[in-house]
Parts: structure tokens; C-alpha cells; sequence
């Protein structure tokens, strides 16, 4: 079992049986402060564990599931921090899926750092006081005159030290503070908090020891392939199972029946065997005739007809009106109208879809690379007929997330197949199942219509968005919030939403929503900007000057926004740069996860249309403090490039099926073409927010932005398209 | 059917198919799990590991062509002078995000570097091409390989 405890170590405090079995040395100090108290207006409840032995080394609990963003080394040096004690003596462990322990636990929206930066330092604090507590009591001295030294409680007075080691045993039977008594201290004592540290597994990652989900190993394990229709949700019609059972190493091979909920356990055939290789070749043998379902007639060509129809009949839900739009237009110098539309896309995580799972004893144990186990507890329950209480998921490290994981219809599927076949089993997706069941970043179709006045100021902005969607649910991702900049910061302002149906299943993709608006407002901007004779910066600095703080997510603060555009146009040498032919610089901002981003791309388009991005600037502001200065610089440089990377592929449906398969025709960035970035932040007086998600939006109009000042062609659609940008 | 293999200098023996390739026999059957599946077409790199030196796709070579070639996976990188220097570079610079792919840039810069000790930006891009990283690490990986080559960024 030694491969399994190194993968999940298996921290499930509400579970004392499981630890028991571990035989801890040390003692464990549970801070467990779960509803204690919390107004309805608070954050998630939280929960947090220090372990320290007596040697001093202190282990602390990761809650929250790794995905790359570096969560399970950030959150654990807050702790250390106010704990006090130096970042080479602490061990990080990954939490196991355990709601009771730790309230919420997932990945996403960017919302660590925001979620945790006060409560986890006063979870490290907490600690600190106990282990004053426990010295001043052996002491017989008071705690006010007592301080601390990374891991040593000391009293100045009388010269005397104890190691927290010492103090440990004692310390774990004091009352835990009151959370928000204690006193967290001044920034400019962090030792650990804003120093560049290494992620915790770094070694293990570069010398390949078993960190993911993919390589869980159980004594007894069989592998197994799930084939699933092309056409989503559609049943199992026939299939002869013996093709796969005749394959050698199959062990079994069954139908699934499954629903039609399309984040759930859907209809397909399993093969299961002695090894994955066996189990996809029986899998491959198969012929399976699929039913006939509703959506199979469904195209990306369809849509964009139907989106074309709804368009020109200027129908759609009206959810937001400012002013009077078509009497602004009317009045306007000029007016602008535009069609724009974005693809499709998938996730493509590296680490493909898998999961573990083996029922035994009554209970459902899972080891799922997830970004949300709770609901995927919940989901294997409900699915399975059983109670939640006899499903455990333990969490791994994730080979890539982007939202991905947010799903758990691999995880139900890894649960459905292993109590059928009554043994462990692995579960892996090919490239191709998991690039043809995703949960699409949703296309989307914007009409927009602008005006300007003589001076170059907007006057007027209508969207007509098309998306997807029946009755009054918007498809997973597909929607676009009224408060979405710029409005509120004019005074004609109209958004008005068309939806068609949709039988492919959307999901969030880093930075939802804001991947695709980013592009068509940034764009739109530019266009009016240029209509208007107004430089694209200042163009910007006009519309955010208008308005002190407004719309978005909890409030776009335009002076944030402003300061961090006026910096990436003075890094980037706005205007002062000389460009050869056909080389430009574009300009973008975007204001998401509570994140405050410009960026400056300049690039040269070639004469046969290749694009290629030379170099990014960007602009951040996202508070006062970065935590890990190291892990900040690789998310905004991966987002940047991952935004760049969008551009280049699209997820296309015909017949109802998704035509991509693999990385030949779904492509994804690859070296030679990522571009050079420098990042500067602006450090502005709030509160730290998170760093996965709000670098990437800006990026990709920034880019075609640059192509207009390159080329003088708009790039109304995505992906890009060489064809259309060649010269002449 | 039975096969000999010598895989980080060590013998083994894999008893599966002929078609089997590489990559399934080193993770199921040897439980070397370090060298990852993204693709199993030869377009990602997660799978890279060394025969004889050279960087191959395990998961498009079939256990039947590997013979008596001396493979080389992740977890036996640190045993080459030139793995240990590219783990150390990936470590100081932190390369990794989720780290998935980093097992495979690693093998693919260990036999850039084991063949052209000083690589130029050219150099890199054409041996490094065949290694996606989904979580766009390129600019440290590209730092990295320059360290681990003596040249600092
Ligand atoms: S798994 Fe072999 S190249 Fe992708
Ligand atoms: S670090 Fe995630 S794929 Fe490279």
C-alpha cells in the first residue's frame, strides 16, 4: 500500500479511525470552527489541522484540491506564517474529501486566496496562542509576556525557550481562541508569506513519483475502458459483448443503462480487465449501434444559422436598458455595427479523465482527481443507492483543471463499473473520450451596435448575444451578467439575450464567461476607438474615467482598473515604440475574480497570415500582498499563454457529435510559439484575491487588437483564421 | 508472451502482448508510473522516455520493437549526470503547474541537452515541440533548460 499512502495521505480528522491506524507521533491540534458562530454573511465555514510532532516538524492539512494552482504550498504558508514557524520544518498534506472537517472544498472561481487569507492566518495564530498558552502554564508566567521565534515559544525576561515540539502535547489540550480576537501580524514581519517558495511536491513531481489520479494503484486492481455515444446521452441500442470478451485479459464486459443528465452517469458499454491496454482493446472490438436521440441533427453550422435568424429578428430578452440606445445611435457622428462569435472549446487536461474506485464492506471508496469531490460524493450516492455517509473520496493531485474537473461524471462512471465488477478499479478515459465528452466553453454569437460623437466618445452600445439555452435556463456557462462592463459606464446601454437549444454539455473553462466577453467588449472597444480617431488607451482611460466604481463582480473599481491599463501601456512603450510592417501592439482589459488585469500583446503577422505573438506586458492588481511571488508569476504566464493558445482551436458539432478527436486537430500551444511576458503588479491597498483565472480574458483581445494595428483586419471571429489575415 | 527488458539498467520482465506499447507495460504492468498518458498518438510527449539515449513515445512504441535497447524512464532521470542537473534546473525555477507533463519535458530536455550541451533558442524549440504543457510553463521551461545548460537567462 505504500504507492497509495504516498498518493493520498488520507487527512480526514472527522474520521479518527483512519488516523488511529496512522500512529502519528505527535499530537494533533484540531481547530475545528465550523458554523461557531458565523453570521449568514460569512465566508464558508472553515476548518484547518496542524499536526506537530515532537521533533518540531509541523504537518499541515492542504484542504482544498490541487490542480497546478499551487493551492496545496499557498494555503499551508499562511498557517506557517502566523503559526510561526520556519516553512523547511512544515510537511503539507493533502485533505481528504471530509465537509464536516473543513467546510467547502473545491477549486475554482479563483476563490482561494480571498476565501482564506484572513481565516487560515488566524487558523496559524490560533496555534500560535495555544502553544503560548501551554508555556506560560509550565512556566507559571503570564502570556502577555511571552513571544515567539519560528518554532520556539520564548520568555525575554527569564531567558527560558520551548520548542514548540515540547510544548505540543500540552498545547492541543487548550481552548482554541476566539478566531477573530487574535492578532495577526504586520506585514512587514512575514517571514514566509510573499518569499518565492518552490510548490511542496516540486520533488516529487520532477523525479515521477505517483502524485495523480492516473497512478493509483490498489492490490487486486482492474483497469477498465468506458465506451459512451458519440451523440451525447444517447442509449446503448445493441452490441455483442462477446467481440470484447474474446479479447485477452477481459475480464468482464457489461452495458450500462444510465440517465440523461448530462453531468451524470450516461449510457455506455464497460470492459474491464487485467490491464487498461486489454480493456480498451476489448473496448475497440466492440460494435455498438447507439439509439437515436433528439440532438443528433444538431451542427455549428445550424447554430450559426439560427443565430443569424434571431439576430435579424432583433428579438431576444431585454436584460438591461440604460438610456435610450437607438436614439443615441440615431444622434450619433458615427456609428459602428459588428457580428462576432467565438467557438467552442474543450479542456483538454493533460492527466485525461480517470478515477479509482473499489466498493467494499458496504462502503464506496474513491481516489478522484476532482476539483469538487462533495458533489461528486453526492452524485456516486444518489446514482449508486447509496448512503452518502458510505461514500469516501479521497482527492489527488490533478494532472490540469481549467474547471474541467468540476464534473465528477468520470468519478460516478469509476463507481457504477468497480461494484459491478466486484474489485478495484481504474478507470481511464482515452485522449479521444475525453476530448468528445467535455464540458464545452460555450460558443457564443454577439451583434453589437455603437455610436460616437464627434469628439470620439461612445454614446451609445447594444449587444445582441446569442446563446444557448431553453425556456428560461441558460446552458451551463452560457450566460452573461447585465453588470458586465461597460455597463454603468454609459449612459445608452443595451443588452439584449437570444438562446437556442443545445444537446452538448457546457461547463465553466477558466475564467467562464470572461474568456469569450473579454474578447467581444475589448474588440468592440478598439472598434469604436479606431472609428473615432481616439487612441485605443486612451479610448479606454476615457470610459473608465467616467465613472468612479461600478458593475462587475462585487464592483468594478474603475481607478484600479485605470492605474493597472496606464502601467501596461508605459511597460509595453505605448505609442513610443517603433514597429516594423505588419508588427502591432494591442491593448485589452478585464475585470474578473475580483482581479484587475491589462495587458499589452504585440505581434507580427506574416504575410501568409501566420500570427505570432512576440511578447506580452502585463498589468495586475490584485492587493496588497502576493503570497507566493513564484507561483503568481507561473499562473499569470500559463493564463496568458493559455488565452493565447484559445485562438488557435475549436470544438465543432456535427450530427450531433463533436468532430475533434485528439491534439491533431484540437491544438494546443506549444513552445516554440509562446510568446515573452513580463508582469508587473500594481500593489494597491486590499485585500489579496486569486491569481488561476483573471490574467487569461484580456489576453485575447489584446491579440486581436495587435492584428488590427498589424494588419488593419478585425478579428470579428475565432479561431484565428491565416487565410484571412494574409497580406494583400 | 514473455519479455526481457533492461529499464533503468535493471532487468525486467513483462509478460503481455505484442502490441502492447511501452507506455502501458512500463505504468500497469512494471508499476513505473512516472511516465504519463495524454494522448497515446504521438502528439503530446507526456509519455517520453529514452531508448538508447534517444527520446521516444512510449506510447506509440509496441513492446515487441524495444528488444534489448536500454530504456530510460523519470524515475531513473536522477542516474544520468544530465537528468539530475535538468531535475535540480526544474526545481530552482519551479517549472511545474499541475505538473503532469513535467515528467516528459524533463526526459525530452535530458536528451536535448545530452547531445547539444548548449542549445540555442532554436535548438530548444525543435526538441521541445513535441512536449505540450497545458498549463503553459514554456517560459520557465525554457529558463530551466538554460540553467540546467550553464547559461543563465
Ligand atoms: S501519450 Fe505519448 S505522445 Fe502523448
Ligand atoms: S505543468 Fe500541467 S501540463 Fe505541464
Amino acid at each position: 500500500m505504500g504507492i497509495v499512502q504516498n498518493l493520498t495521505q488520507g487527512f480526514s480528522p472527522s474520521r479518527r479511525a483512519v488516523l488511529a491506524g496512522g500512529g502519528a507521533g505527535g499530537l494533533i491540534l484540531a481547530f475545528s470552527f465550523a458554523g461557531k458562530g458565523a453570521a449568514a454573511d460569512a465566508p464558508a465555514a472553515l476548518n484547518a489541522y496542524v499536526q506537530i510532532a515532537p521533533d518540531g516538524i509541523v504537518t499541515i492539512v492542504s484542504k482544498n484540491p490541487e490542480i497546478g494552482q499551487g493551492i496545496k504550498t499557498s494555503l499551508p504558508m499562511l498557517i506557517a506564517e502566523e503559526l510561526d514557524v520556519d516553512w523547511a520544518n512544515v510537511r503539507t498534506v493533502q485533505a481528504d474529501n471530509d465537509p464536516v472537517a473543513y467546510g467547502r472544498q473545491f477549486a475554482g472561481g479563483s476563490m482561494a486566496t480571498p476565501l482564506h487569507w484572513e481565516q487560515l492566518r488566524q487558523v496559524g495564530a490560533a496555534g500560535r496562542a495555544m502553544l503560548m498558552a501551554a508555556a506560560a502554564a509550565d512556566w507559571g508566567v503570564e502570556v502577555a509576556s511571552l513571544t515567539t521565534e519560528p518554532g520556539v515559544v520564548v520568555h525575554a525576561a527569564s531567558g527560558r525557550r520551548a520548542p514548540y515540539g515540547s510544548l505540543a502535547a500540552k498545547a492541543a489540550t487548550q481552548t482554541a481562541p476566539e478566531l477573530r480576537s487574535l492578532k495577526l501580524k504586520d506585514a512587514s514581519a512575514y517571514r514566509i508569506i510573499g518569499q518565492p517558495t518552490p510548490q511542496v511536491d516540486t520533488a516529487a513531481i520532477v523525479t515521477g513519483q505517483p502524485l495523480f489520479g492516473i497512478d493509483m494503484r490498489l492490490p487486486g486492481m482492474l483497469y477498465a475502458a468506458y465506451a459512451k455515444a458519440p451523440v451525447f446521452a444517447a442509449k446503448v441500442a445493441s452490441v455483442d459483448l462477446s467481440a470484447a470478451q474474446g479479447v485477452k485479459g477481459v475480464r468482464k464486459a457489461f452495458v450500462v443503462e444510465g440517465g440523461t443528465e448530462l453531468d451524470g452517469l450516461l449510457p455506455g458499454v464497460a470492459v474491464v480487465a487485467d490491464s487498461w491496454w486489454a480493456a480498451n482493446k476489448g473496448r475497440q472490438a466492440l460494435t455498438i449501434q447507439w439509439a437515436d436521440h433528439p440532438t443528433s441533427s444538431q451542427s455549428t453550422e445550424g447554430y450559426a444559422g439560427q443565430a443569424r435568424s434571431l439576430v435579424a429578428a432583433k428579438g431576444g430578452k431585454t436584460l438591461r436598458s440604460d438610456g435610450d440606445v437607438d436614439a443615441a445611435l440615431a444622434a450619433s457622428a458615427k456609428t459602428v455595427e459588428a457580428d462576432y462569435f467565438y467557438p467552442f472549446l474543450s479542456h483538454a487536461t493533460l492527466e485525461p479523465q480517470n478515477c479509482t474506485a473499489h466498493f467494499h464492506d458496504g462502503k464506496m471508496e474513491i481516489w478522484a482527481p476532482t476539483q469538487l469531490p462533495e458533489p461528486g460524493r453526492q452524485l456516486v450516492a444518489k446514482t449508486l443507492g447509496i448512503a452518502p455517509e458510505n461514500v469516501i473520496v479521497h482527492m489527488t493531485r490533478c494532472g490540469g483543471g481549467f474547471g474541467r474537473r468540476l464534473m465528477n461524471d468520470y468519478m460516478v462512471e469509476a463507481a457504477w463499473i468497480a461494484r459491478e465488477a466486484g474489485a478495484p478499479v481504474k478507470l481511464v478515459w482515452t485522449r479521444e473520450d475525453d476530448m468528445r465528452h467535455d464540458f464545452y466553453r460555450p460558443a457564443g454569437f454577439h451583434h453589437f451596435r455603437g455610436g460616437i460623437d464627434a469628439s470620439g466618445n461612445i454614446t451609445a452600445w447594444a449587444n445582441h448575444f446569442v446563446t444557448f439555452g431553453e425556456g428560461e435556463a441558460t446552458a451551463r456557462s452560457a450566460g452573461m451578467a447585465p453588470t458586465e462592463f461597460p455597463a454603468q459606464f454609459l449612459d445608452n446601454y443595451k443588452l439584449d439575450v437570444s438562446m437556442m437549444p443545445l444537446g452538448v454539455p457546457t461547463g465553466p473553462l477558466r475564467a467562464p464567461g470572461s474568456n469569450a466577453i473579454a474578447f467581444v467588449v475589448q474588440s468592440f472597444i478598439d472598434e469604436l476607438a479606431h472609428a473615432g480617431g481616439v487612441d485605443p488607451v486612451e479610448m479606454r482611460l476615457r470610459l473608465l474615467g467616467k465613472t468612479a466604481a461600478a458593475g462587475g463582480q462585487g464592483g468594478l473599481n474603475a481607478e484600479r482598473m485605470a492605474g493597472v491599463v496606464r502601467l501596461a501601456a508605459e511597460k509595453a512603450g505605448w505609442g513610443k515604440t517603433t514597429l516594423g510592417p505588419r508588427q502591432g501592439q494591442g491593448i485589452a482589459f478585464h475585470y474578473s475574480h475580483l482581479g484587475y488585469f491589462a495587458e499589452v500583446a504585440q505581434v507580427a503577422v506574416a504575410d501568409d497570415g501566420t500570427v505570432k505573438v512576440e511578447k506580452v506586458w502585463v498589468a495586475a492588481d490584485v492587493g496588497r500582498q502576493i503570497i507566493n511571488p513564484l507561483g503568481a508569476l507561473n499562473q499569470i504566464e500559463g493564463s496568458v499563454i493559455d488565452g493565447i493558445s484559445e485562438m488557435y482551436g475549436q470544438i465543432t458539432i456535427k450530427d450531433g457529435q463533436v468532430e475533434q478527436a485528439n491534439f491533431d486537430t484540437f491544438p494546443l500551444l506549444r513552445i516554440p510559439d509562446a510568446p515573452v511576458i513580463e508582469t508587473h503588479f500594481i500593489k494597491s491597498d486590499n485585500p489579496p484575491t486569486g491569481l488561476g483565472e483573471p490574467a487569461l480574458p484580456p489576453v485575447v483581445p489584446a491579440v486581436t487588437n495587435a492584428i488590427f494595428a498589424a494588419t488593419g483586419k478585425r478579428v470579428r471571429s475565432l479561431p484565428l483564421n491565416a487565410a484571412e489575415l494574409a497580406a494583400g | 508472451m514473455a519479455y526481457q527488458l533492461n529499464v533503468n539498467g535493471q532487468a525486467m520482465t513483462a509478460d503481455v502482448d505484442p502490441d502492447t506499447p511501452l507506455l502501458w507495460v512500463l505504468r500497469d504492468t512494471l508499476g513505473l508510473v512516472g511516465t504519463k498518458f495524454g494522448c497515446g498518438v504521438a502528439q503530446c510527449g507526456a509519455c517520453t522516455v529514452h531508448a538508447d539515449g534517444a527520446p521516444i513515445r512510449a506510447c506509440m512504441t509496441p513492446i515487441d520493437v524495444v528488444g534489448d535497447a536500454q530504456i530510460t524512464t523519470i524515475e531513473g532521470a536522477s542516474a544520468l549526470p544530465v537528468g539530475a542537473r535538468v531535475q535540480k534546473a526544474w526545481s530552482e525555477l519551479d517549472v511545474a503547474q499541475c505538473g503532469y507533463c513535467q515528467p516528459g519535458q524533463i526526459m525530452s530536455a535530458t536528451a536535448l541537452l545530452s547531445q547539444n550541451p548548449s542549445p540555442t533558442d532554436d535548438d530548444i524549440d525543435v526538441a521541445m515541440a513535441g512536449n505540450i504543457c497545458r498549463c503553459a510553463t514554456y517560459v520557465r521551461i525554457r529558463a530551466a533548460i538554460k540553467r540546467a545548460a550553464g547559461q543563465e537567462a
